[in-house]
C-alpha cells in the first residue's frame, strides 16, 4: 500500500517536470519526436534508479557513519558522472543492441539535474532501500510519460498556425504550462 | 575582445535563461516571489563568477580529457561553499531554495560558462564574463519572480499593491510554464 501511494504521487501528482521543475533541459531539448522521447525515458529510468541505490549506500555506510554529509553534493556529482561512464562501458560491451538505442542520451545524463535530484530527495525524504528505488523508478516513469505527452503536442503544433511573436519556444513553454494545470488536476487523489 | 560587450551581452542578447534557455530548471522552480528569484540569482551569480575565476587560472595545467569532470569538482566546492553560508546565515532562505541550491551543481549554464569561455580566456574576461552573464542570470530569475508575484498575491518583493487574493495559478507550477513562455517572447521582440 505504501509504495501504491509513492508510486502514484510520483508519477501523477507530484510529477518531476511539472510540479518539482526537475530535468527541464532534456525536457525541451529532446522532446520534438515521441520515438527520441521515449529512448530519453527509458535511459534516465536506467540511470536514475542505479544512481539511487549506489548513492543510498555511500551516504548510509560512507557519508553518515563519518559525520561528513557536508560532502553530499561533491560526492554525489562524482558519483554519477562516474556512474554515467561505467554505465556507458558496460552497456557497450555487453548490450550492443540497448547502446545504440540508448546513444546520445547517456552521457547527457551527467548535467541532468533530475539524476541527482531524486538522489538526493531519496536521502532528505528518509526512505529505506526498497523503497528509495521505487521512488526512484516512479520518479523515472513520471519523467518519460510528461517528456512523451509533450513531444506528442510538439509533433501537432508543427501543423498548426502560432502566431509570429509565440512562435519556437515560447508556444512550447505555454504547452508545457497547460500540461501542467491538467496534471494539478491529480492533487486530490493521494 | 570588447570587454563592455562581453559585459552587457548577458542581459537580453545571450541572456542565459529567455535567449539560451538554459537553467531553466532553477528560473521555475524558485521564481514564486521576486525576493527568492533574487537570492537564487545571486547564489548561481557567486558559483558562476568564482567558478570561472578557477577554471581560467588552472586551464593550462588540466589535460583536455579530464577537463569536464574537473570543472565539475571546482564548481561543487563553490555551491557547497554558498550552501553551507546560506544554511548558516539565511535560513529562512535556504528553507525557501531548498533542493535547488544543490543542485546549482547541475547548473548546465554554470558548467557552460566554464567550457565555453574560462577554459579558453584571460582570467580578466573571465571575470567579467561571470558577472555579466550571472547579472543576467539574476535579472531573469527577478523578472520572472516579479511577474509570478505581481499577478498571483498582488505584491512585489512582499509589498501588497491590492489587498485581495491574486491569481495563485501564477504562484503554483502552470504559471511558472506560461509567464516564462511571455517573457521569452518580450524578450525575442526586444531582440529584433
Amino acid at each position: 500500500m505504501e509504495y501504491i501511494i509513492i508510486v502514484l504521487s510520483a508519477i501523477l501528482v507530484n510529477n518531476i517536470v511539472l510540479a518539482q521543475f526537475l530535468g527541464l533541459c532534456p525536457f525541451f531539448g529532446v522532446s520534438n519526436k515521441i520515438s527520441t522521447a521515449a529512448g530519453m525515458g527509458g535511459a534516465v529510468m536506467f540511470v536514475m534508479t542505479i544512481a539511487a541505490i549506489v548513492t543510498y549506500m555511500i551516504s548510509h555506510f560512507i557519508l553518515i557513519p563519518f559525520d561528513l554529509i557536508y560532502l553530499r553534493t561533491i560526492t554525489y556529482i562524482l558519483v554519477i558522472s562516474s556512474l554515467v561512464q561505467m554505465v556507458e562501458i558496460i552497456l557497450k560491451k555487453v548490450s550492443p543492441p540497448l547502446y545504440q538505442a540508448l546513444g546520445i542520451f547517456l552521457p547527457l545524463m551527467t548535467t541532468n539535474c533530475a539524476i541527482l535530484g531524486v538522489a538526493i530527495l531519496v536521502i532528505q525524504q528518509e526512505h529505506t532501500l526498497m523503497s528509495g528505488v521505487v521512488f526512484a523508478i516512479a520518479h523515472a516513469i513520471g519523467f518519460t510519460l510528461a517528456l512523451v505527452i509533450l513531444a506528442g503536442i510538439r509533433e501537432q503544433l508543427e501543423l498548426v498556425n502560432v502566431p509570429r511573436g509565440m512562435q519556437g519556444n515560447p508556444i512550447i513553454l505555454i504547452a508545457a504550462g497547460l500540461l501542467a494545470l491538467a496534471f494539478m488536476g491529480f492533487a486530490g487523489i493521494v | 575582445m570588447n570587454q563592455a560587450k562581453n559585459f552587457t551581452k548577458g542581459f537580453i542578447r545571450e541572456n542565459p535563461v529567455f535567449i539560451l534557455m538554459l537553467g531553466l530548471c532553477p528560473a521555475l522552480g524558485t521564481t514564486t516571489s521576486a525576493f527568492n528569484g533574487l537570492g537564487m540569482g545571486l547564489a548561481t551569480m557567486f558559483v558562476v563568477i568564482m567558478s570561472n575565476i578557477v577554471v581560467s587560472l588552472i586551464k593550462n595545467f588540466v589535460p583536455n580529457k579530464v577537463r569536464i569532470p574537473c570543472y565539475i569538482v571546482i564548481i561543487a566546492s563553490f555551491v557547497t561553499i554558498v550552501d553551507l553560508v546560506m544554511a548558516g546565515y539565511m535560513p529562512a532562505l535556504h528553507e525557501q531554495l531548498g533542493l535547488f541550491i544543490p543542485l546549482i551543481v547541475v547548473n548546465c549554464f554554470v558548467l557552460g560558462r566554464a567550457e565555453a569561455f574560462a577554459s579558453k580566456n584571460t582570467l580578466i574576461s573571465s571575470i567579467i564574463d561571470g558577472s555579466g552573464m550571472g547579472l543576467g542570470f539574476t535579472l531573469a530569475l527577478t523578472l520572472l519572480g516579479a511577474a509570478r508575484e505581481i499577478f498571483g498575491s498582488y505584491a512585489l518583493f512582499g509589498f501588497q499593491f491590492i489587498p485581495a487574493d491574486g491569481m495563485l495559478v501564477f504562484i503554483l507550477a502552470p504559471g511558472a510554464f506560461i509567464a516564462l513562455g511571455y517573457l521569452i517572447a518580450l524578450a525575442n521582440k526586444l531582440n529584433k
